[in-house]
């Protein structure tokens, strides 16, 4: 289902006077299950693109098709539940919610999606297990790492087992290592669960981990390669 | 506890200040209304019992039909029995026998139609504040027989003082013609005209003697200890009148009616002062929420990208103001009740009350009314304001698109 088709994308902003093109006429498919990353330097439309995929943003012109969702026709509400169901996301900086433990932050997405509440303490526990926070669960993200702030927002992002996700520059504030554990990561659960993995990036470091490599200018798409994944730790 | 209670009671700490200054507001309006309304259910209550306890009573028995024709004929037989009956049945003192002529009052110079009241010396200070207003001479004693007490006004009227006597014809029971002669022991002052002007006294025993009333009065006059015990007595009182008269016992209401609406028709204007408190809360409320959801923008953008909808944050929202708002009830009403069970023990009295009240014979404080209503009307409109005061607030949260909220710095 996490199929995704982007034909003839087109998004501009208005900043005063000023119209800035976000998306300049874009075609991309994404097939299941594979492991793409975006690149291209700043301003070049990676997290517009990301955007439009997860209905985050409606693009001028065009078509986006993620699984069965015809996701440019869909009315907000229908914007949320697919989010809600069928995508995760994970954002440059952590944002998870403060003043809930890492478990809790798991939970309350797990609540807003409507798991009974006796199933999602041990999924909970679970997921933040697979993404190596076993005797974390209690702390709160103020006295996390980066690192691991970035995985509880991972877990949070698949604790609903999504066939796709979304993540725009999910290691730009991590260190090196704990980038590459991350990446890592993000490998492991593209093996093991099949989920779609498209991330957007500056660091040639998280491209190397790609089998797909994107790169933007401009609000275009001006290269688009396979390539053989050399991640450190792969 | 599901976590999104979890997750609005630690959102109202991440500003701890903010969220006690909006309880602390809650706090202060819930006690303020709680003393205010138990007040002033307690102020109306002093003021009907004030008022009754000048003369009517709380209940009176009487002739059926008297209340309205007050012909002398419609009597009560018997009347003192009667009303020594009803103090053993209702275990309480406070009862009195009373009888009422129309008479032609006379003094050396003038004269003047007055309603001479037979009443029982030893029993009517009990059941009326007028006994006490005295301020020139003595009230009855027992053993008085051709006796007076009347009102300064009416006194004057007559041109007569202590020692002097006046003379007056009347009609008896009968129809016959009724005459006696009294001396003034006592001169009453009241302050109010009305009473001023229309006191006259004298023992029941020579009354029903004057006017051949026999055994006969025309009123049993009953005060209870507290204006709650009356439809209890009331009913106590229909099961002891002897059968075969056709007597009648009366409460409060019937003897004064409007009485309550008269009084309580100043409720309207404390209206005002308790909506004006609660409205000051309430903008409390939503300027505190307003802060809390517009420097949340980032945060709500992102639960909106995970899926939420605005709709699901509104209700957070309202649950962080349920949270504070309960809490300003709990304590609220905690020190309201305290506050107000003290005040209704000890009393309360305003400057100058006291005096006040010893001139009119009257109680010189007031004791709160503490109950159900009074503890728990204010705060929960307060609930109920500090809710409608979100609502701005939350509503907010629907125009909010994610992409924008998580740009906001
Ligand atoms: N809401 C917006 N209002 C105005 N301009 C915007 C908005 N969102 C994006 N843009 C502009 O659109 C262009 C593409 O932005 P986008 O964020 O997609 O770039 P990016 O590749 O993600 O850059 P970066 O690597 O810095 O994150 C930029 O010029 C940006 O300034
Ligand atoms: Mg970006």
């Amino acid at each position: 289902m996490s199929s995704i088709s982007c034909r003839n994308l087109c998004r501009t902003f208005h900043q005063g006077d000023e119209v800035i093109t976000g998306l300049d006429h874009v075609d991309l498919d994404i097939e299941e299950g594979e492991f793409v990353c975006l690149s291209g330097p700043s301003g070049s439309g990676k997290t517009t693109l990301l955007n439009a995929m997860g209905g985050l943003d409606t693009p001028d012109e065009g078509e986006i098709t993620v699984g069965k969702y015809r996701v440019d026709k869909l009315s907000k509400n229908e914007l949320a539940e697919m989010r809600l169901h069928d995508i995760g996301f994970v954002f440059q900086a952590y944002n998870l919610i403060p003043v809930l433990s890492a478990i809790e932050n798991v939970e309350f997405v797990m609540q807003v999606q409507g798991i009974a509440a006796a199933d999602r303490g041990a999924r909970a526990r679970a997921i933040l297990a697979e993404v190596g926070l076993q005797g974390l669960e209690d702390r709160r993200p103020g006295d996390m790492s980066g690192g691991q702030q970035q995985r509880v927002a991972v877990a949070r992002a698949i604790v609903n087992q999504p066939a796709l996700v979304l993540a725009d520059e999910p290691t730009a504030n991590l260190d090196t290592r704990s980038a590459a554990q991350f990446m890592d990561l993000f490998v492991a659960l593209n093996r093991q669960h099949g989920i779609t993995f498209v991330i957007s990036t500056h660091d040639t470091r998280v491209m190397a981990y790609a089998r797909r490599l994107i790169r933007m200018r401009d609000g275009r798409i001006v290269a688009d390669e396979q390539q053989e994944p050399h991640g450190m730790a792969v | 506890m599901s976590v999104t209670w979890r997750l609005a009671w630690r959102n109202l700490w991440r500003h701890s200040r903010r969220t006690w200054l909006t309880v602390g507001a809650m706090v202060f309006c819930n006690v303020l209304l709680i003393f205010l309304i138990s007040l002033q259910l307690g102020s109306y209550q002093m003021m009907i019992d004030n008022s009754l306890a000048t003369y009517s009573g709380h209940i009176q028995i009487q002739q059926r039909g008297y209340l309205e024709d007050q012909q002398m004929r419609q009597t009560v037989p018997a009347v003192a029995r009667l009303a020594a009956g009803v103090r053993s049945v209702l275990g309480v003192e406070t009862v009195s026998a009373r009888g009422l002529a129309f008479a032609l009052a006379s003094s050396e110079q003038r004269s003047f139609g007055v309603l001479l009241n037979g009443v029982q010396p030893e029993f009517e200070p009990a059941v009326s504040t007028l006994p006490g207003l005295v301020r020139q001479g003595r009230y009855l004693a027992p053993g008085d027989r051709g006796q007076i007490v009347i009102g300064a006004v009416l006194a004057r009227n007559l041109k007569v003082g202590l020692g002097e006597e006046l003379t007056f014809l009347g009609s008896g029971r009968d129809g016959s013609f009724s005459a006696g002669v009294a001396t003034v022991v006592g001169i009453l002052e009241s302050g109010m005209d009305e009473i001023d002007r229309s006191v006259a006294q004298v023992p029941l025993s020579w009354f029903q003697e004057t006017f051949s009333m026999g055994d006969h009065g025309h009123s049993v006059v009953i005060r209870v200890p507290d204006l709650d015990r009356v439809p209890e007595a009331v009913q106590t009182l229909q099961g002891m009148l002897p059968a075969g008269e056709s007597l009648e016992v009366l409460d409060w209401n019937a003897l004064q009616p409007g009485l309550r609406q008269a009084i309580t028709s100043d409720l309207a204007s404390a209206w005002f002062t308790y909506v004006v408190l609660i409205v000051l809360v309430a903008f409390s409320v939503l300027n505190t929420q307003l802060m809390s959801v517009l420097e949340r923008t980032r945060e709500f953008g992102v639960m909106l990208s995970l899926g939420m909808r605005p709709g699901q944050l509104a209700r957070l929202v309202g649950m962080e103001t349920l949270l504070m708002a309960a809490l300003g009830l709990g304590l609220g009403v905690l020190l309201g009740a305290l506050l107000t069970q003290y005040l209704s023990a000890v009393g309360f009295a305003y400057p100058g009350m006291d005096e006040l009240g010893a001139k009119f014979n009257m109680p010189g404080r007031m004791y709160p009314e503490v109950s159900l209503l009074s503890l728990f009307w204010g705060p929960a409109v307060v609930v109920l304001g500090a809710l409608l005061a979100a609502i701005y607030p939350a509503l907010r949260l629907f125009r909010l698109a994610p992409v924008e909220a998580m740009r906001a710095a």
